[in-house]
């Protein structure tokens, strides 16, 4: 059962042959043996999950359960869950028990899914290997030394170790989609605006977005179908009817499946910088794309690799400013003791953030001073809207753009500590994504040197989420990596 | 050198709250006076992952505020982060507009001084933009420590800057007395300054007379009553010219009055003043407003004072002191066109003269407002009614007015009725009373035919007290005249 695909828990939950209580212990069980391991979960609500067990079962029993009623889920602590601990990976919000449901938690919970627990994650969601929380690292279910990518790292180790079938995360510079690589699972971050930011703890507002992870393109596309559609308490949900992702692969599969799909494969994403065992993989992977119809096509991204420098600008101008809420005034950690106004906030903030978010606050801090704002900040700004320029004609000519997820399979706990800018770099494929606002999906295509998996990234139009995961999910009808599991989950 | 010497340069910044229900990004209450935090929501205390949603109510105010002093009014202004920490200010940044207000431009014409001395003047007006309002804190009470009260946190307000236009602190006053009634005339803002409505602060600073360049100014903060604002400046003033007469030089800094010494203070220097690294809220999408928006609140605009004024000039007569002086407030104007209207426009000269004398002053006496006449419209149309068709005399007419003041008749008919004032004008009557009057009076009635003129109002006098003031004084006069002539 641990394995069971949503359709065929959903099946089973339907027949009677589990009941969610029971579904819902099986994980829990699991967490409690297993996460000790891993430290994917920094709050484990069994009273709660077994409490909406207790619903969903009524509520299956009267034949009124919707797709996810009855099925766990995980939710990244980034996420308020009224009435439970939302650190958000901070020592800052430690003792913070929200008052209210983020949006993409009040719909999961109105479908009956079932809430687990909150997963750890990178400090504010500032980071790519799960290191920067406060709650430890945590660690790669396919191998314990290495990390599990980041931000959103415990959802994706919790699901690539069947702690949880599925879980929701943040992508704001590539935090679904590289853990999801890293950690061998599927993972979608939709276009900007799909998913509503209310009640998810912001790190860069204009690049944060709700995503979702699963173990197949499948289950993310029921996951991502529950969390989307309009919100007007965010002014930047976007204002149109809500999608049915996982109809969309309903059609039977076939021998070529994506005849007459244009896939669209940026040079300079091939060019350097691609580890070898990461580029056998991925080029495999583009092999197989044809052989299920799809032809290839070069296309360029000519200003890709300055998404870095823009990024590193505009997310930690941003987060300088959405951080300053957490002054020790209101909620959160103060500091014990202190002598004025401005010791208590200096001592507050020194005690309650940790290095890697002290480090963007003060690089945003600076870039937003007066004086430097236009060389920095504005000439971000331009930066990014070439970006978006640069996939928008590429994607003139193709369907879709695939290539690596990331540059290297998932490194070891501690090797970049030193080095924030080698970590930075890391992410040179998936910010872009994040600056153009497009969505984009990772999905295991094979396994590097060292054992550990790779992932392939798929980017599409604004709103082609649908066309994304048709495409990830007949790849995985004719193959087997998204099936494959760590030991741990064995 | 003297104070004659030097000219006084003034810029205000006025912060008017805008009379929405509910906040600016949240739906929390606005009324004033709650228990403390009480009408804090969510969004307002800054709760991790909230999110601000844009009162549209707030944006119409500001397109209101724009049409009537003729700006432009931007199809795009954008909301920017100002990031300062303060503990009453939950989110670490005040959402604004800074690059791009939404309203650009625009001009008021004040009126300052009185009587021969005064004179009109138009004030510029560089921007005007939506911002929050910061929460409170209370340092009293707390034994050494300090209360946050966030339900003043996230209330709209309207950011009117104007140009350095004003000369004095009279045109200072005068530029905001009639930015607040015009703020309350378009109905956007209640005006209250107790409860902080309506703030000024004033850019002040002096040069010689014929300096082209401007001198160094200093802000003055706060300003929370028109005298104040004089008394504030008038006093900054002085200190800057004593300052440069000594040969000291005025740094550039924030100031703060204090109503009890009368003095200005500094808050900080210019060195002092924050960088508060703005930049355009990434939260909040650029706020658009469309021709088709604009005209439909343009349709809904009420007469200006200024389109007002000319028609009662125009239409009813009016001079242009009576216009300018009915048409100083909303209230005022409300009650003068109520009047005119329950009367008729021949009349709309002594309702005027009523309103800005008899009523006026009595309405001083009480330390009423128009609003809170106890003398209603429709009763004082009444009354000038009756003294145009001469059922009363304009003695009487005081009378009356009192009578309608203290509340002894629902109308000026019935207190006549009642009191019976109805005017005399049956001539037997009057011949009756004038005869007594004659045979009381003889020696006046001997001066007057001894060619005193004097003698012959004296003898008036006496009829018009027999008739209890009741008989007309023109009819008296004739039928006198006839008596002794």
């Amino acid at each position: 059962m641990i394995h069971a695909s949503l359709p065929e828990l959903r099946r089973a939950l339907d027949a009677r042959q589990i009941s969610s209580v029971e579904l819902a212990t099986l994980f829990l069980d699991r967490i409690d043996a297993l996460d000790p391991q891993l430290n994917a979960f920094i709050t484990v609500d069994r009273d709660g999950a077994l409490a909406a067990a207790r619903a969903a079962d009524t509520r299956i029993a009267a034949g009124q359960a919707g797709a996810l009623t009855g099925i766990p889920l995980a939710h990244k602590d980034v996420f308020c869950t009224e009435g439970v601990l939302t650190t958000c990976g901070s020592k800052m919000l430690s003792n913070f028990v929200s008052p209210y449901d983020a949006h993409v938690v009040s719909l999961l919970k109105a479908t009956g899914a079932i809430s687990l627990g909150k997963t750890n994650m990178d400090e504010f969601a500032m980071g790519s290997s799960n290191e920067s929380s406060f709650y430890g690292a945590v660690k790669n279910p396919w191998n314990p030394e290495r990390v599990p990518g980041g931000s959103s790292g415990g959802s994706a180790a919790a699901v690539a170790a069947r702690l949880a079938p599925i879980a929701t995360g943040t992508d704001t510079g590539g935090s679904v989609r590289q853990p999801a690589a890293f950690c061998g699972i599927t993972g979608i971050k939709p276009t900007y605006g799909v998913v509503s930011r209310y009640g998810m703890i912001a790190y860069a507002s204009s690049l944060d977005q709700g995503g979702a992870f699963g173990a197949s393109a499948e289950d993310c596309a029921l996951l991502l179908s529950a969390m989307t559609g309009f919100d007007p308490r965010d002014s930047t949900s976007l204002e149109r009817p809500a999608e049915d992702y996982a109809a969309a692969l309903a059609a039977p599969a076939a021998a070529r499946p994506l005849e007459g799909l244009r896939i669209g494969l940026p040079r300079e994403f091939f060019a350097e910088g691609m580890a070898q065992d990461v580029r056998a993989a991925v080029e495999a992977a583009i092999e197989q794309y044809r052989a299920l119809g799809a032809t290839t096509v070069e296309v360029s991204l000519p200003n890709a690799k300055l998404a870095i420098p823009a990024y590193y600008v505009i997310a930690p101008a941003e987060c300088s400013s959405n951080l300053s809420r957490f002054d020790g005034v209101r909620y959160g950690h103060r500091a014990a003791e202190y002598g004025d106004l401005a010791d208590m906030y200096g001592k507050t903030r020194a005690e309650g953030f940790g290095a890697e978010v002290k480090r963007r606050i003060l690089v945003g801090t600076y870039v937003l001073s007066h004086g430097y704002y236009d060389a920095y900040y504005l000439q971000a700004q331009r930066l990014r809207r070439l970006i978006a320029q640069d996939f928008q004609a590429a994607l003139q000519h193709c369907d879709l753009i695939a290539g690596p997820t990331t540059p290297t399979t998932a490194w070891a706990l501690g090797q970049m500590a030193d080095d924030p800018v080698q970590m930075y770099l890391s992410d040179i494929f998936t910010l872009a994504v994040n600056l153009a606002g497009l969505p984009g999906l990772s999905q295991p295509c094979g396994f590097g040197g060292d054992g550990l998996p790779v992932g392939l990234q798929l980017i599409g139009d604004y709103f082609s989420e649908a066309r994304l995961l048709n495409a990830a999910h007949r790849f995985q009808q004719a193959t087997d990596w998204h099936t494959r599991r760590p030991a741990i989950a064995a | 050198m003297s104070r004659t010497d030097w000219e006084v340069v003034i810029g205000l910044e006025v912060h008017a709250q805008l009379n929405t229900a509910s906040k600016i990004f949240s739906g929390a209450s606005t009324a004033f006076g709650a228990e403390p935090n009480v009408q804090a929501s969510a969004v307002d205390i800054a709760l991790p992952g909230v999110l601000p949603v844009l009162n549209r109510g707030a944006v119409e105010r500001a397109i209101r505020f724009g049409l009537a002093i003729g700006a432009h009014v931007a199809e795009k202004s954008v909301f920017a982060r100002k990031n300062y920490f303060y503990p009453d200010l939950p989110k670490g940044y005040q959402i604004s507009q800074m690059d791009l207000p939404v309203v650009q431009g625009g001009a008021i014409t004040i009126r300052v001084g009185e009587g021969e001395q005064a004179y009109e003047k138009t004030v510029r007006l560089t921007r005007a933009h939506l911002e929050e309002d910061a929460g409170k804190s209370l340092h009293e009470d707390f034994h050494g420590m300090t209360g946050i009260d966030l339900n003043r946190a996230g209330t709209p307000l309207l950011e009117i800057v104007s140009e350095p236009d004003m000369r004095s602190s009279a045109e200072a006053v005068a530029y905001a007395r009639s930015l607040h009634a015009l703020v309350r005339w378009i109905d956007i803002c209640d005006g209250n300054m107790q409860e902080g409505s309506f703030r000024c602060d004033a850019n002040v600073s002096v040069r010689r007379k014929g300096a082209t360049e401007f001198g160094t100014r200093r802000e003055i903060k706060n300003l929370n009553s028109f005298r104040f604002l004089q008394q504030a400046i008038d006093f900054e003033v002085q200190w800057q010219i004593d300052t440069l007469e000594d040969g000291g030089r005025v740094q550039q800094a924030t100031v703060l009055f204090d109503p009890d010494s009368g003095e200005t203070r500094m808050m900080r220097s210019k060195e002092d003043a924050h960088d508060y690294r703005y930049f355009p809220d990434p939260d909040l999408l650029p706020l658009v407003v469309s021709p088709d928006w604009k005209a439909r609140v343009q349709a809904g605009m009420p007469e200006l004072p200024g389109a007002m004024k000319a028609r009662f000039m125009d239409e009813w007569g009016l001079s242009a002191y009576d216009a300018t002086t009915l048409t100083a407030s909303k209230e005022v104007a409300d009650f003068y066109q109520a009047t005119v209207t329950a009367a008729g426009t021949a009349l709309a000269k002594p309702c005027a003269n009523w309103i800005m004398g008899d009523l006026a002053a009595r309405l001083n006496k009480a330390e009423l407002d128009i609003a809170a006449s106890p003398v209603s419209a429709a009763q004082l149309a009444g009354l000038v009614t009756r003294i145009a068709d001469n059922t009363i005399s304009n003695a009487i007419g005081k009378k009356v007015f009192e009578a309608l003041w203290n509340g002894e008749g629902a109308s000026a008919d019935e207190v006549i009725d009642k009191q019976g004032l109805k005017q005399v004008t049956d001539s037997g009557a009057i011949e009756a009373m004038i005869d007594e009057v004659l045979a009381a009076n003889q020696k006046s009635v001997d001066e007057f035919r001894a060619g005193k003129e004097k003698a012959f109002n004296a003898l008036v006098g006496q009829v018009m007290k027999a008739s209890k003031g009741k008989a007309s004084p023109a009819q008296v006069n004739e039928l006198l005249k006839k008596k002794l002539g």
